[in-house]
């Protein structure tokens, strides 16, 4: 069974996903943070792998990004950085991108590595519903690899329900329309995050963009299965002396 | 004149999935998804309005100063012992194609109910027809552009702050074109509901391409009356014109890409040397992928990392090309040359000595490749001078020697 079904299987309040970026702040970090996530209580982690146009990210990811690519991060190398990593790591795992690697590393390629190495899931943000669907879902399923799908407060109803009923794992609640890294006020989309709820999807609901400590972190859980942290998280392990206590310190601010 | 609405039989053009063959599509975060959807339910709708028809004519004939003259080049004939016609889009209004497409944008934009406009330029000269058309409508206006290019292109900042215009530097990546392009996105997704992205090359999402080139097709639909008129035949041998983008190009071959009699030149800018490293040539360099949205021919790594491109143009500095030519290249239907930029600034003074027009850096590329088509007497080329040169005095300067 996929570890993230297994994850929401029981169904659990407020689970906390903490995105960073693969080879940052130096190249041999990705494993270091990963485990210290993990040793800190976080209930599932989201691995960026570096782009050099990331259009829905702001200043901070991108960032992170130019400096993975500096640091000569790459998807072939991140998964050599992945090899037996399950050996030590039980939490979910998904792989977020921007298409264009993942094409020229060859999608079939790509998703086989996911499995491989003991992948859950993938976001994609810039592969559109219509070409996953027509072009991509067997493989997907061949390799046992959940493609999670966003939906913002401009997202229909209609809408929504498609991207539920192709979304596997959880369904990304974007929490305003906006890049990555904006302080936006939580409180002002609370008529959105009601309209998700009430529409009781078939996905657990996690909310991201703009959650960025305890506070935000909990408004979020009020309305759905947990939260993703990104750029609050990445800004806070950039100049970090000591990666292990920096990322437990992180993770445990927001789950205590 | 009109938009080209009725025009949609050829298999170069967009077919209902925002494809060119192989290349186009809207690869967008979910967060453009509205944005895009609502541009995408209502251009044709809009464009084919009589009203807007006529507005959008009315101000290309009064305001823009259309038709644009097809001129005889006679002296530029009797050198290359041919007979060679400049498609004069640098006598526009704002002294580029440019403008065409964004009057047709602003127009569409006002009936969409828009407040704020935002645009991303290279040389300036699509900020420039932006904040123009914004002056005009009285929208709000920003206009990203890559903080090198701003600083190579200071006349067009100039124009454009003079106009009301906020002119926002691009800071990241090679802060050139494809950077101010993303902080337009990224701007875009920022303010889904009272914003119009004017995008100012047949580049970006279905269905940006095929909306610039429809507007921009007005180029050869006069081209073919003109040539009629001039020489008692529609159809030239040659269009030549320079890609970035690629939206004078599309405006130039628009009604001739059925007519395979017409050879569609292309013509890329080499920078340096194809293989040089400092290069913008994308269909010589390129593989199939994804930049800003789109499925098309991209300068990238193995790994799909975006290269940062090198033209001494910067309307031309862009590391992909608009999905249509990725398909006239990979069809055949288009041949795709590059000029250097040596080659580009040699040609540019070529045509100041021999005509007494000053082109834009981006067109001397085109007109750069009449050398080496080896052009026989009768043949009847049609340059597109995309624009005229003031922009680039400067650099016309500096290589002066
Ligand atoms: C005069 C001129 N020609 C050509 C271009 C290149 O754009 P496109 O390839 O879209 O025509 C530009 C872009 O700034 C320009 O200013």
């Amino acid at each position: 069974m996929n570890r993230i079904d297994q994850l929401f299987g029981n169904k659990p309040k407020e689970v906390l996903n903490i995105y960073f970026t693969a080879g940052f702040p130096n190249h041999g970090d990705t494993l270091t943070v990963l485990q210290a996530l993990q040793d800190g209580g976080a209930d599932m982690a989201e691995i960026g792998m570096p782009f050099s146009d990331p259009l829905a990210d702001g200043p901070v990811i991108q960032d992170s990004s130019t400096r993975a690519i500096k640091n000569g991060m790459r998807i072939s190398v991140l998964f050599e950085q992945l090899k037996g990593f399950r050996e030590k790591i039980h939490i979910p795992v998904v792989l977020m991108g921007y298409i264009n690697p993942v094409l020229q590393y060859g999608v079939e390629n790509f998703l086989r590595s996911c499995q491989e190495a003991g992948v859950d899931g993938l976001i994609l943000p810039d592969l559109p519903m219509d070409e996953y669907e027509t072009e991509y879902k067997p493989l997907f399923e061949k390799y046992g690899q959940h493609l999670i799908f966003l939906v913002t407060p401009e997202t229909s109803e209609a809408r929504i329900r498609k991207i539920d009923s192709l979304s596997r794992g959880f369904v990304y609640a974007v929490s305003s329309s906006s890049t990555t890294g904006k302080d936006k006020d939580m409180k002002l989309q609370e008529d959105y995050f009601r309209k998700l709820q009430d529409m009781k999807l078939q996905n657990p609901v996690l909310v991201g963009f703009g959650i960025r400590d305890k506070a935000t972190f909990q408004t979020a859980c009020q309305y759905s299965n947990g939260a993703i942290i990104g750029s609050a998280f990445v800004k806070a392990i950039e100049n970090s002396a000591n990666l292990q206590e920096t990322v437990q310190a992180f993770v445990r601010n927001i789950k205590q | 004149m009109d938009i080209a609405i009725n025009t949609s039989q050829s298999r170069y053009h967009v077919n209902e999935k925002g494809y060119y063959g192989n290349f186009g599509g809207a690869y967008i975060p979910e967060m453009l998804y509205p944005n895009v959807e609502e541009l995408r339910e209502n251009y044709l709708k809009i464009m084919s309005e009589p009203a807007f028809q006529e507005e959008f004519e009315q101000l290309l004939k009064d305001y823009v100063g259309r038709p644009s003259p097809l001129y005889f080049a006679s002296r530029l004939s009797e050198k290359y012992n041919t007979k060679i016609y400049l498609k004069r889009e640098d006598l526009n209004h704002t002294g580029a194609h440019k403008v065409n497409n964004t009057i047709g944008q602003i127009l569409l934009a006002k009936r969409l109910g828009k407040k704020r406009i935002i645009a991303e330029t290279g040389a300036g000269q699509h900020g420039v027809a932006t904040a123009t058309v914004c002056a005009l409508m009285g929208l709000e206006c920003i206009v990203y552009m890559g903080s090198i290019d701003i600083q190579r292109q200071a006349p067009n900042v100039a124009r454009m702050k003079m106009l009301g215009a906020t002119v926002v530097p691009a800071t990241s990546g090679s802060q050139t074109l494809k950077d101010a392009t993303n902080e337009a996105i990224r701007d875009w997704i920022n303010n889904p509901v009272d914003t119009h992205y004017i995008i100012g090359s047949v580049v970006g999402p279905h269905p940006y391409p095929d909306m610039v080139a429809r507007f921009q097709s007005v180029i050869s639909e006069e081209i073919k009356k003109q040539l009629l008129e001039k020489t008692g035949k529609a159809l030239p041998d040659y269009v030549i014109a320079c890609v970035g983008g690629g939206s004078n190009a599309a405006g130039a071959f628009f009604h001739f890409t059925d007519d395979e009699s017409v050879q569609l030149v292309a013509v890329e800018a080499a920078g340096k040397g194809v293989h040089s490293g400092f290069s913008a040539a994308t269909s010589q360099l390129g593989k199939p992928g994804v930049i800003h949205a789109s499925k098309t021919l991209l300068m990238q790594t193995e790994d799909g990392q975006i290269v940062e491109p090198h033209s001494i143009s910067a309307g031309l500095d862009y590391p992909g090309v608009g999905p249509l030519h990725a398909h006239l290249y990979e069809s055949g239907r288009g041949k795709f040359l590059n000029a250097t930029d040596d080659e580009a600034l040699a040609a540019a003074y070529e045509l100041s000595l021999l005509e007494g027009i000053i082109p834009a850096l981006e067109s001397a590329h085109a007109l750069a490749k009449l050398k080496d088509l080896q052009l026989k007497p009768d043949d009847v080329t049609v340059v597109c001078l995309s624009g005229r040169g003031d922009k680039d005095l400067e650099t016309y300067i500096k290589h002066l020697k």
